[in-house]
């Protein structure tokens, strides 16, 4: 027999995740689409493609959580819903067993995160009004430079002598990446450079305390800017499984949560035994 | 966490009584400056009002109208005007929005009281820095502008211990004012009438206090939001009776709330001080966000601005200049940490939201480590939000939402 599922929808404002739990706490199945403009259909067809890894219909879902910028569209599937902060925390709590320090670099906003030894959220920062240090920057960028976004990490890694951009602001960074053009840099190094910029912009925000982890979509398709991290930071820094979904996951497993607190999983858990 | 549910605001009862002595009021002002029966002065918000009371001015609050545009929305459209004439986007809103009216010939007061066209021409322009200087540049471009004298108090500012050398200073200042005022008004001062006006002055704060304090019960029966209104007379009339006989029946009717166990919020489940400003153009959001979830915004900095303990009557001018001395925004980091602390055990505080405005340096306390060393103190956790008084354009509504979501997610959790 099928178990039911536990759901969590992250409707980021570049992306939309969403993953798939078991009652074991196990990832099945998730799906990532761009948010466009019409939040509500491109959750629903992540949903079906992640039921659909997961080997499961719509019927199967015993619990859903959403969060993010459109957390309030996808009332098809769910009306509970937590803040990305929330989320990730949760996230973060299951995978770790310490002290930690999350940094999520999203498409619009950064978030810090410092969970205690026993997973309880001590703080949180979130950027200001700036994009400087986000995926949006990143984007702005790629387009500029005329590179996909998807090219960005192997470029970097090719860099010999990383140009240093000194502005807060992505316009201003614009007209420096110019700048550094017009002088004939080498496109590698100014793609590292602007790497380097997104982790200055991010690791200047807050102090961090335990083992630092990353999440969001950027260094899930960068993961050189984990390694640079690590490097900035002068300690090792663990990009985990799943990096972009950790808010998602975060969110079903706050459905599991809630399963459990309601009952519902104890009346699933009798019938299952393949979760 | 529930989402976009229909909240329903209590209303407070004695608001009516309120809207009619504003009302009032700004008929008043605005008489005096159509008739010239009586001199109009303007007067920064916690500048020498008593002795302009007593001095027989009708006063006009420059601040107060500056709020009025952030509370209607419209600053957003008029800070521009300003910032074309050379008055930056990154300094006071209220003073952008205020001079950007003027200069469109726009006022809130035209749509909220009929028969006003406008704000009331001064006769003088009276200032103390003890805000910040842009009080000063802001009567500064008025006088220029209008043709009438600018004068004021150059306060003192990061005061410790208010010290017999700070009074005598603001004292001094304050006595100088007054032959310059005694000339535009045509009268002598009499010192009876302004014992009298400072002894109106100290009962007026003092029941501002008491009605502020009964958020000290739980549930809090008004929240911030209700003070930023409800402040209106300690700002406008104080050194009045009616702003007295207002706040008996504002207290009365807060003291039934507590006995009937009544809360400004639906099951107080968290209880939250806010130290800066309000965003004024946000202030329904705000308060609608806060009470779906189920969080009161009870106790703020900004309220209790407007409470003076010094004033008395048996030493008018001196007890005057301790009173716009020991006001918090002229205070040092040091004190400015004790109080909030002190704050936070009289009120019971789980949370404190620091609102950093971007173009008031002087209302944002999250800039040199203080909510950092609070909570190192307290242990009470607290939440940096950015966003500005007057510019919409400087705030990010979703980014406010999701951080204040957060902070009470982690409230919730940690207890």
């Amino acid at each position: 027999m099928t178990t039911p599922v536990f759901v969590g929808l992250d409707i980021g404002s570049s992306r939309t995740k969403v993953a798939v739990i078991g009652a074991d706490r196990g990832v099945l199945g998730h799906a990532v689409r761009k948010s466009g403009t019409d939040f509500t259909a491109t959750a629903a067809t992540c949903l079906d493609e992640s039921l659909e890894m997961a080997g499961r219909g719509r019927g199967g879902i015993a619990g859903a959580m959403s969060t993010g910028y459109g957390r309030a569209n996808v009332a098809f599937v769910t009306t509970q819903s937590r803040t990305e902060i929330g989320c990730l925390s949760r996230f973060g709590r299951e995978r770790f067993h310490e002290a930690i320090t999350i940094i999520d670099i999203g498409g619009q906003d950064n978030k810090v995160i410092k969970l205690d030894g026993e997973g309880r959220r001590a703080s949180f920062k979130m950027n200001r009004k700036c994009a400087a240090g986000t995926g949006a920057f990143l984007e702005e960028m790629s387009l500029r430079l005329d590179i996909p976004i998807e090219a960005m990490d192997a470029l970097a890694r090719e860099s010999t002598e990383m140009v240093k951009l000194g502005s807060y602001c992505t316009v201003f960074s614009a007209t420096e990446v110019l700048e550094n053009i017009r002088h004939g840099k080498k496109v590698p190094d100014i793609v590292k450079g602007l790497f380097y910029s997104v982790i200055k912009r991010v690791i200047e925000m807050d102090s961090h305390d335990g083992q630092v982890v990353m999440t969001g979509g950027v260094v899930a398709h960068n993961p050189y800017i984990v390694e640079m991290a690590g490097e900035m930071a002068g300690r090792p820094v663990v990009l985990p499984e799943f990096p972009q979904l950790a808010g998602a996951i975060g969110a079903a497993l706050y459905a599991l949560d809630e399963a459990d607190s309601s009952g519902i999983r104890n009346n699933i858990s009798a019938g299952e035994n393949d979760g | 966490m529930a989402e976009e549910k229909k909240t329903i605001r209590k209303k407070i009862q004695a608001a009516d009584t309120m809207n009619r002595i504003m009302a009032d009021y700004f008929h008043e002002l605005n008489d005096a400056a159509a008739t010239g029966k009586r001199k109009v002065a303007w007067c920064t918000s916690v500048g020498p009002a008593e002795l302009l009371q007593a001095l027989g001015f009708a006063v006009h609050f420059p601040e107060n109208h500056a709020a009025m545009l952030g509370a209607t929305r419209m600053s957003t459209d008029l800070i521009p005007a300003a910032n074309a004439i050379g008055y930056s986007p990154d300094i006071c809103s209220y003073l952008t929005a205020d001079i950007g009216a003027y200069l469109k010939g726009i006022t809130p007061l035209a749509k909220a009281y009929p028969g006003i066209q406008s704000v009331p021409k001064p006769d003088v322009l009276v200032y103390n820095t003890n805000q910040c200087r842009d009080v000063q540049d802001w009567m500064a471009w008025y006088s220029k502008k209008l043709g009438v004298p600018s004068i004021g108090i150059t306060s003192p500012k990061n005061v410790n211990d208010v010290t017999d050398a700070h009074i005598d200073d603001v004292t001094r200042q304050i006595e100088a004012l007054i032959p310059t005022l005694e000339g535009i008004a045509g009268v002598k001062l009499d010192m009876d009438r302004l014992r009298e006006t400072v002894d109106l002055s100290r009962e007026c704060t003092e029941l501002w206090r008491q009605v502020l304090e009964t958020a000290k019960a739980a549930p809090a029966p008004l929240t911030f939001f209700d003070g930023t209104i409800h402040m209106g007379p300690a700002v406008v009339l104080r050194g009045t009776q009616r702003a007295i006989d207002y706040y008996k029946i504002l207290l009365a009717e807060l003291e039934q709330r507590i006995r009937d166990g009544v809360g400004a919020v639906d099951g107080e489940s968290s209880r939250i001080y806010w130290e800066g400003m309000p965003v004024w153009g946000r202030l329904r959001q705000h308060s609608e966000l806060f009470a779906n979830l189920k969080s009161t915004v009870l106790a703020s900095t900004y309220c209790s601005s407007w409470i003076f303990p010094a004033f008395d009557g048996n030493d008018p001018i001196r007890s005057m200049a301790k009173a716009y001395l020991e006001l918090f925004i002229v205070r040092s980091d040091r004190y400015k940490e004790k109080y909030i602390q002190g704050m936070i055990e009289k009120f019971r505080i789980d949370g404190i939201i620091y609102h950093d405005a971007k173009t008031c340096p002087y209302n944002s306390n999250s800039r040199y480590g203080l909510p950092g060393r609070v909570e190192a103190e307290t242990g009470i956790p607290s939440l940096v939000i950015s966003g500005d008084l007057n510019d919409l354009r400087l705030i990010s509504d979703e980014q406010t939402k999701t951080n204040i979501e957060a902070f009470i997610e982690q409230i919730a959790e940690g207890r």
